[in-house]
């Protein structure tokens, strides 16, 4: 049944029994983290996001080179001070002075810093949310056939995950920019100092590089496995609980514990390993200093005893090293970040790019109240993939405040008809025509507005259900959303509530049942007051107490409109002014339900099967017909 | 009981504050804990010491490294000493190395360690605490336990303890040094010590307080995010596109404000910090420079508080990470705590055995139940009858009217306030909760998959099973067929992160595993709901070499679905108004024979003759 993977793990519980098919927490379907460390066309897009904030980014290196100029004097007052204003017979004057500078530089320094992180801080978040923004709008316009293949959390990590690691790399570049200044800066300045002491002291600073760039793809390694194992055992534990009922309901508890054991005990090694490759560079760092200090000591001492420099500059050196491991670190570091950022920034501009099929055209009009509510199909014929229509050449009018039931078997368009109607996707050919005018003529703003629509799945939003009544309709009073309420039959649960119509809907109204979710996603389309109405009625079995005040509602919300209903159940049919009989994607026959009785095709063939709902009929006794269809 | 309860509550929602007192227990118990690994533990104590010698002997030596220079330049004297010198400091410069690595690696171990077993517990606990622990606590209160606050308390001890340790000695013997060296400059080259700490204690709790409101913010940025991509078809029938920007917009900018508030407090503060330090420096270079120049102390003197100082500075700008560890391990590790003393409600009795199945009988002896907190109010009362192996009872009634209340009493989910429900005699509270969960197996109307294969989500409760029984259940369930027509059949991985199923299908995967268990009670909660007429005729003759066996009890809502049982008991408000087999109950004409009728003939008149007639 599931033939064994080549470079599957051995079952650790291999004992000869059969085979354990147990596992907590499950593998992440893990992305590529690091990308290449540039990439100029990830870059050239991230930093059209940049350029409004140019003239932050040049205060900000502006500020940054400020600071490391400060930074890098520091030591050289200090040398000038030892120098010049302390020996027996110098100027006070002149030691009062370089501190009189010193305060000058500490100053500058403290705006610069300020200045620097301040700006660079709120680029970085302000660039974040332009971003993540930018991708939202965009996502609100993308073809519905991206967003039902993409998963949603698939979607969030681009949101956030991406985009924070781009926000990471941004506030870094900056800083980046900074310590390659200081790096180059402080060798600068010791060779400007002596720069035959520079050239002993430096000689550490290649074995540092090196050390540490063979240290970081072991050390990355080791990271990520640790992050890896941290983010499966979290993943277990989420699991545990999401699904805790289902574990003590099948007496898992015992297994499981002994299984995550496992996850736990091989995150511990993994940190652990982590926990020794970071800590490693610790001595080879201070040893390194400790080389560099003695070479100062031992060199620069002798230079100073030959009168070659001057204390000062000995002491300055000494300052100077404390100082130069740092940017090393930080730049090492950084090309992490990098790579990180150009796979995130990779992940970015898909999004981005994604292809908006359905677009308003430039010359679109507004459909307006005084066009009608009819809805025509002409010769229609429509295909997710075109080489394979759902629909094939289906014509068929709803006048003005008619209702007309789309019913048939599985399969048969009915769902793909009603996102035709609203322009969810755009027909190969022929024409989708509302109120009179082509769909793809008119706005879809106004197409929105003209159309009002109830999905199969109520789908309800965390707020109050209140919010969710209005919804978007912003001109609704809340005189009207009671009124609304009332109409669907919902006011009288949501009057009980514990907060009556302010009551929060938790976890999209999982504190509701699904026919009162029902209920408001009918008020809901009541108050958007459209004058057509497209409605996929719910096949889920509801209790008949709750489907009873459904039908009731639904007919108080068809009155006065035109109505397009995908329907389920034989009430719903009955009480249509006529019937649409699609079968594999082609109209078969239409006309009311007397009418289609008369004519004994498959809507009454159907009927006579006595069904409560057209989509309880075992697939069998309708695919004979299908040859009919075909 | 109900302060417990509400504590809980309170407790695990994130802007719940804990009291000093639980504060002050946590650090203590995770003290102890820390010290349950002695040997790295106290490692880590050792070398924290060393390295700060190490750490204090650096600046002494450079002092005297410049002083040496000076005086061989001034007396001709010998370079010898000098070398010395160097040498010195290098092995100094490699011991400090070895010993931070040593305090680090250890303190850090002890950390990983005390994860390791809270982490398990933690797991343990969750997975034995009751339905109701679970009802009213949310899951991402829980997540948040397990992850954020573990990792508080993980930190605790390298972050906190060690820390304390490290700047307790580096400052105390430092300052020592220095004043005992100069009195004034040692307070002038320490003046900026209270001020940084003070800045950077204030910043880190400002910080963490302002994470925990941003936390919250991104997290309604988020839903509105992700409801808006879920509810994407809403979304574009009502043509919404603009109120969802306003929505995005309105959460994303009080996230975006608070996180400037953020970047300003840390860089204000940290900024003062450096220039605090500068200011010290400066007088320290100001009056120290006078002093070498009225031949009062030597430059190696001066250059010995200078580099003291650089040293200082780093530890003394983090003691905030330091004070922030402590206030963030009290709350997390009160949370955490609070969670594993939890008591478990639903457990074994003392000395239960397990039960033992002879002749399958289910009885059920005036039982009712209240859910905690409603009062008085029952959720079911007065229950009794009694199912023998082979028979089918089905249970029908309006929406509320108790139906799942019931069935989740039986094994065990939840307890019986009154009465008793027993198996072969045997009361289900006096027998291990282990061997009832086996006996009596329920399957949800919502069923939880896990995030892995179909075989094992089959397999969940008998790991160990044969492929051939898998087969053989999903079978029945009328599962079999959708299995193979998938890419990878039985090993396509299905959950939230897998495959998505249908509605129906997730239940057909969910009567498949059941059956798997082979319970001596079954029990199907409306848990046919989402799947067709047609299939569930056939799951239901499927399912009749399973019913012979053992006690089958049916909640449905469509009559079809249980009409063929030998007892169909109907609710209402908690109690049994109706009871008998299908012909017996329409005969009765009462409130089975009104909702058969409403099925039967679903036409627009009957709903307003039932209207009328409720």
């Amino acid at each position: 049944m599931s033939p064994t993977r080549a470079g599957e793990p051995r079952d650790p519980h291999d004992d000869g029994r059969p085979r354990l098919r147990a596992v907590v927490g499950s593998d992440r379907i893990e992305e590529e983290i690091f990308g290449r460390a540039f990439d100029g066309k990830v870059v050239r897009r991230i930093w059209a996001f940049v350029e409004p904030y140019r003239r932050q980014v040049m205060i900000a290196v502006a500020a940054v080179i400020t600071f490391t100029l400060a930074q890098l004097t520091i030591p050289l007052l200090i040398r000038y001070a030892i120098d010049h204003g302390m020996a027996p017979d110098a100027d006070p004057r002149i030691l009062s002075g370089i501190v009189a500078i010193f305060a000058v530089v500490i100053a500058v320094n403290y705006v610069a810093s300020r200045v620097q992180e301040g700006v660079t801080g709120r680029m970085a978040e302000n660039v974040l949310f332009d971003i993540r923004r930018k991708m939202f709008a965009h996502l609100q316009r993308v073809s519905l056939s991206f967003m039902d293949k993409t998963e949603v959390g698939r979607l969030m990590s681009r949101l956030q995950g991406d985009v924070n690691s781009m926000q990471e790399f941004l506030e870094t570049s900056v800083l980046s920019v900074g310590d390659v200044m200081l790096l180059v800066g402080i060798v600068g300045v010791m060779l400007w100092l002596d720069w035959q002491l520079a050239l002993l002291v430096l000689a550490v600073m290649p074995i540092l590089f090196g050390v540490r760039v063979l240290w970081i793809a072991k050390a990355r390694a080791a990271f990520m496995a640790a992050h890896e194992a941290n983010s499966i055992t979290n993943g277990a534990l989420a699991e545990a609980i999401h699904g805790v009922r289902a574990v003590q309901a099948m007496d898992r508890a015992a297994l499981n514990a002994e299984l995550y054991g496992e996850l736990v005990d091989r995150n511990y090694e993994a940190h652990l390993r982590a926990s020794r490759l970071a800590q490693i560079m610790v001595p080879i760092v201070d040893s390194l200093t400790g080389i560099a200090m003695a070479v100062v000591v031992v060199a620069g001492g002798q230079m100073v005893v030959s009168g070659r420099i001057d204390v000062g500059v000995m002491v300055a050196f000494l300052f100077y090293i404390q100082r130069f491991f740092d940017p090393i670190r930080s730049l090492t570091m950084q090309y992490s970040v990098m790579q990180r950022a150009m796979a995130s920034g990779h992940r970015l501009t898909e999004v981005l790019d994604v292809e908006v099929s359905v677009e308003d055209a430039p010359d679109a009009v507004p459909l307006g109240p005084d066009d009608d509510g009819s809805v025509e199909f002409r010769d229609v014929t429509f295909g997710y993939n075109p080489k394979h229509p759902v629909l094939k050449d289906v014509s068929f009018k709803v006048n003005s405040g008619e209702t007309v039931a789309l019913v048939g078997p599985t399969g048969s368009g009915k769902s793909s008809s009603m996102a035709l109607v609203h322009r969810f996707y755009d027909v190969q050919d022929g024409a989708v025509l509302v109120g009179g005018k082509d769909v793809r003529t008119v706005t879809q703003e106004s197409l929105g507005r003209h159309i009002a629509m109830v999905l199969q799945e109520p789908y309800l939003f965390t707020g109050t259900v209140m919010e969710n009544i209005r919804y978007s309709s912003h001109w609704a009073s809340d005189e009207e959303v009671v009124e609304a309420a009332k109409a669907v039959g919902a006011h009288s649960f949501i009057e009980v509530l514990p907060q009556g119509y302010e009551t929060m809907l938790e976890e999209r109204g999982g504190n509701l049942s699904l026919g009162q979710r029902q209920l408001l996603s009918f008020a809901r389309a009541l108050v958007a007051d459209a004058k057509i109405l497209v409605l996929d009625e719910a096949t889920a079995n509801i209790d008949s107490y709750t489907e009873m005040l459904i039908q009731k509602a639904l007919r108080r919300l068809l009155e006065g409109r035109t109505g397009l209903v995908i329907a389920h159940r034989l009430a719903t049919i009955r009480n249509a002014d006529r019937i649409v009989v699609l079968q594999q994607g082609r109209l078969i026959e239409e006309g009311n339900h007397d009418a289609l009785i008369a004519k004994n095709g498959l809507y009454s063939k159907l009927y006579n099967l006595n069904y409560a709902s057209f989509d309880d009929i075992p697939e069998e006794l309708t695919e004979a017909d299908r040859e009919v269809a075909t | 009981m109900t302060t417990q309860t509400e504590l809980s509550d309170r407790m695990f929602r994130r802007t719940g504050g804990v009291d000093r007192q639980q504060g002050l227990g946590a650090i203590t118990r995770i003290t102890k804990m820390a010290f349950r690994y002695p040997g790295r533990a106290i490692l880590a104590m050792v070398a924290t010491i060393a390295a700060v010698a190490m750490q204090l002997s650096i600046p002494v030596l450079l002092g005297r490294a410049v002083d040496l220079t000076q005086a061989i330049a001034a007396e001709a004297a010998d370079p010898g000493p000098l070398i010395t010198v160097a040498l010195t400091l290098l092995g100094v410069s490699v011991l400090r190395g070895l010993f931070t690595l040593a305090q680090n690696y250890s303190a850090e171990s002890v950390g990983h360690a005390l994860a390791r077993d809270l982490r398990g517990a933690i797991y343990d606990k969750i997975q034995r605490l009751p339905f109701s622990f679970h009802d009213r606590t949310h899951s991402g209160d829980l997540i948040t336990v397990g992850m954020l606050d573990l990792e508080g308390v993980r930190m605790y001890f390298s972050t906190a303890l060690v820390r304390t340790v490290l700047l307790a000695l580096l400052i105390g013997f430092g300052a020592w040094q220095l004043i005992s060296t100069d009195p004034l400059m040692g307070v002038l080259a320490l003046s900026f010590v209270p001020f940084a700490a003070w800045r950077s204690s204030v910043m880190q709790l400002t910080l963490r307080r302002t994470w925990l409101v941003l936390q919250e913010k991104l997290g309604v940025l988020s839903q509105v995010m992700e409801e808006n991509l879920a509810g994407i078809r809403v979304v574009r029938a009502f043509a919404a596109a603009n109120h969802e920007m306003d929505k995005f917009d309105r959460a994303s900018k009080m996230a975006l404000d608070l996180s400037h508030e953020r970047v300003d407090v840390r860089v204000k503060s940290t900024s003062a910090m450096t220039l605090a330090f500068f200011t010290a420096m400066g007088l320290v270079l100001l009056v120290g420079g006078r002093r070498v120049a009225a031949g009062e102390i030597t430059v190696g003197t001066l250059a010995e508080f200078l580099t003291f100082m650089t040293i200082l500075q780093m530890p003394v700008r983090q003691l905030g990470l330091m004070v922030n560890a402590y206030a963030r391990a009290s709350t997390c590790g009160a949370r955490l705590f609070l969670l594993l003393d939890m008591p478990v409600e639903i457990d074994d009795a003392p000395d239960a055995k397990p039960l033992e199945i002879t002749e399958g009988t289910l009885k059920l002896e005036n039982v009712g139940f209240a859910y905690p907190g409603t009062g008085e109010q029952k959720a079911v009362a007065g229950i009794g009858f009694e199912a023998r192996r082979g028979e089918t009872i089905g249970i029908v009634g309006p929406p509320g009217s108790g139906k799942t209340t019931l069935m989740h009493l039986i094994p065990r989910y939840y307890d019986a306030s009154d009465g008793a429900i027993s198996i072969d005699g045997q009361d289900i509270r006096e027998v291990t909760l282990s061997s009832v969960r086996q006996a009596v197996a329920v399957v949800q109307q919502d069923s939880f998959l896990f995030t892995t294969s179909i075989e094992n989500n089959i397999a969940y409760a008998h790991p160990r099973t044969d492929a051939r029984r898998i087969r053989g259940v999903s079978e029945s369930a009328q599962l079999h067929d959708y299995v193979l027509g998938l890419p990878r059949q039985y090993s396509t991985i299905v959950g939230e992160r897998g495959v998505s199923l249908s509605g129906g299908q997730r239940q057909r995967l969910s009567i498949a595993r059941t059956l798997m268990m082979e319970p001596a009670v079954l029990i199907f909660d409306d848990s046919t709901a989402a799947i067709d007429a047609g299939t569930e005729s056939r799951i239901r003759a499927a399912l009749r070499k399973y019913a012979s066996s053992r006690v089958t009890l049916i909640v449905a809502h469509r009559l079809a679905s249980l009409m063929h049982a030998d007892r169909i008991v109907f609710l209402e408000n908690g109690r049994i108004v109706e009871q008998g087999n299908h012909e017996e109950l329409l005969a009765l004409g009462g409130r089975y024979k009104a909702l058969h009728d409403l099925q039967m003939r679903p036409d627009g008149d009957v709903l307003d003759e039932m209207e009328d007639a409720r």
